[in-house]
């Protein structure tokens, strides 16, 4: 059974006086340990579909099932759980808190638990873990303005990591980085697919970001136009091992937020 | 989400911007800590008052001749000449009174030596001393005898002592000058200060009311009783002693009094009637700055909500419901006030206890009211951070996130 499933899904919201379709009708299927890079040109409707595979938004018409229920018509607060039970975000500009360490930032979605009674050691011990699969063992009490970019974007993928979801939605995770930390963040990805089984979908610009899923998606006008498995699949970590041995990396900037908070929430 | 953990968010973010919490805060430590000082200086001053009653002898009661709620040509009370000295000496029979003085008021200027001072003179009885609890300074209070013969002797305010003979001058034996009789001064009071009515009960002199009678104004009559029931109750003396004196005065039933009865008590509730209205004035105003503080905690708050609206945003893709986030930002409101309110009680203390300390204004720091600023405090917290928190719970997760 695909853990994701869009029937004939439709979308429409009106800007001002202009009625917009963003979605005009796209089935989708997409089985357990997928991984799905979505493109398209801007406004082709790939934003809005995973907004609403992402539960963030409900679908004008059609239907969407997650795990074999219908999320569609699920209420405001239904949604919320959902998205904190069954999904994790990656954003492209991180969303970490500022002035929160990444131990902290980590542990927030288990906040919102749906009021199970998590001990704070236990949702310690699980940050850490989550931390350290990303490979930021040592950066558990760094703040968001200490780490680098590529370091930001691992914490952000540790905490959509922390409640165990069976989903990463992943919008545009290497926009904000430059090509030795995309391919390093595309390798995270494709560890917890293949270690982990965490089914991966992936919007991005960049054809050869897209090449390191199983699945090739583009989008256009609303409907899906190209649907495709990947035959040449690109492998992050073999990159990585061709890449020239990383240059001195400059020191991550220190304590001033206002040079270094890009992407870091107020 | 369990209100601990939400508890602990708030901190965490109010812990994020320090100054700004501080600044916030400002608006309710001034507010509460300006309502507990002015409460407090209200209560200090009511205290004053009851104090003065107490030292006037709460037990006494005031009989006037005349009556100023009679009807036809009205008459200044203690003007009428309906009360005798019979009548003060017939009250020493009615139950429940201890003490009786009779009097007779009298002004003039009094001389000695080259010094001179226009005072009240008061002819009295030698109870005066008692119902008063009134010491002497220098020698003593006149005597029964002085009283029966008419003894021209007089005993002095600390004022008029001060005035004619100079501050710390022992003048017992001196002869002073009233209306141009000669007076002996056979002693000085003790320093009294500022009676109920706020009169200096210092600026007078004392003598027998005989004297005053014959020897000033040559009068039958006397201008009032003062007496002194044995217990605070009264009422019921204060009633005996009218029904004693209409007796006295034949009045037929649905006469009018030809004299009136006060008591104490019912002086002294005016003027505290008045220092409470003072108070809650006073209130009332240092809370329009509470209500400042609030606003200013909504205001805050308000920017705060649109800065972090991708805060919120996320908090929101990661599970938060509207409700969770309504609730972190009314808890975080709340603890901004509730925190300001503690400090302000604190500040409200520490004003009052300086004020006690260095204007020598008394001071009575109200444990009602401290618990009644504080549910101001909490209550201002939820007012104004309602708005702002509901703002925050209906944003949109999408456009939060998309927010620059």
């Amino acid at each position: 059974m695909p853990v994701i499933s869009v029937r004939n899904i439709v979308k429409t919201y009106t800007v001002g006086e202009v009625t917009v379709r963003a979605l005009r009708g796209a089935d989708l299927d997409i089985d357990a340990g997928e991984f799905v890079a979505i493109t398209g040109p801007s406004g082709s409707g790939k934003s809005t579909l995973m907004h609403i595979l992402g539960c963030l938004d409900r679908p004008t018409s059609g239907q969407y099932f997650l795990d074999g229920v219908d999320v569609s018509r699920m209420s405001k607060d239904q949604l919320a759980m959902v998205r904190n039970k069954k999904i994790g975000f990656v954003f492209q500009g991180f969303n970490l808190l500022s002035r929160t360490t990444a131990l902290d930032n980590v542990e927030l979605p288990l906040l919102y638990n749906g009021g199970s009674k998590m001990k704070s050691v236990e949702r310690h011990r699980r940050a850490m873990e989550a931390l350290k699969i990303v490979g930021l063992g040592d950066r558990f009490h760094h703040f968001p303005n200490q780490l680098s970019g590529g370091q930001q974007q691992r914490v952000a993928i540790a905490r959509s990591l922390i409640t165990e979801p069976s989903i990463i939605l992943a919008d545009e995770p290497t926009g904000n980085l430059d090509t030795r930390t995309s391919i390093e963040v595309m390798d995270i990805f494709q560890r917890l697919n293949r270690e982990r089984g965490i089914t991966i979908v992936l919007i991005t610009h960049e054809m050869d970001i897209a090449e390191h899923g199983t699945r090739f998606i583009r989008f256009r006008d609303g409907k899906i136009q190209v649907d495709q498995k990947i035959s040449k699949r690109r492998d992050a970590a073999a990159e990585l091992a061709a890449l020239p041995p990383p240059e001195d990396e400059p020191e991550p900037p220190k304590g001033d937020p206002a040079a270094s908070d890009h992407g870091g929430v107020a | 989400m369990s209100i601990i953990m939400t508890l602990r968010i708030a901190l965490k973010a109010l812990n994020r911007n320090k100054l700004r919490t501080t600044l916030t805060m400002l608006g309710m430590i001034i507010g509460v800590g300006a309502v507990i000082t002015m409460v407090a200086l209200g209560r200090g001053a009511q205290a004053t008052i009851e104090e003065q009653v107490k030292s006037a002898g709460t037990n006494t009661i005031n009989i006037n001749a005349g009556n100023f709620t009679q009807g036809g040509v009205r008459q200044g009370q203690g003007m009428s000449s309906s009360l005798t000295a019979e009548d003060a000496t017939a009250l020493r029979q009615v139950p429940g009174v201890q003490y009786v003085a009779a009097g007779v008021n009298s002004r003039g200027q009094v001389i000695a030596g080259n010094q001179n001072w226009s005072t009240q003179v008061q002819g009295t009885d030698v109870d005066m001393q008692q119902i008063k609890n009134w010491p002497t300074k220098y020698g003593n209070f006149f005597t029964a005898q002085d009283v029966n013969s008419a003894a021209k002797v007089a005993v002095l305010g600390t004022v008029v002592a001060e005035m004619l003979f100079g501050p710390d001058t022992d003048p017992t034996g001196e002869i002073i000058r009233v209306r141009n009789q000669p007076f002996k001064v056979i002693g000085v009071m003790t320093s009294k200060g500022q009676s109920a009515f706020g009169q200096d009960q210092d600026d007078t002199i004392f003598t027998p009311y005989t004297t005053v009678q014959k020897k000033l104004q040559g009068i039958q009559h006397i201008n009032n009783i003062t007496v002194s029931a044995e217990t605070p109750d009264t009422a019921p003396v204060a009633a005996a002693i009218s029904e004693a004196l209409r007796l006295r005065h034949k009045l037929a039933p649905g006469d009018p009094d030809d004299f009136t009865v006060r008591t104490q008590e019912e002086i002294a509730s005016l003027r505290t009637e008045t220092t409470r209205t003072m108070t809650v004035l006073l209130a009332a105003i240092a809370g329009v700055s509470l209500v400042v503080g609030g606003i200013g905690i909504m205001n805050i708050m308000l920017v705060s909500v649109t800065e972090r609206t991708r805060e919120i945003g996320l908090r929101m893709a990661i599970g938060a419901r509207g409700s969770d986030v309504l609730l972190q930002f009314l808890v975080e409101a709340i603890v901004i006030s509730l925190f300001g309110g503690l400090i302000g009680i604190g500040l409200g203390f520490a004003l009052s206890l300086g004020i006690e300390r260095f204007a020598q204004w008394p001071t009575s720091i109200p444990a009602d009211w401290i618990a009644v600023a504080f549910g101001v405090a909490a209550a201002t917290g939820v007012f104004f951070g309602f708005y702002p928190a509901r703002k925050a719970a209906r944003l949109d997760p999408i456009e939060a996130l998309r927010f620059e």
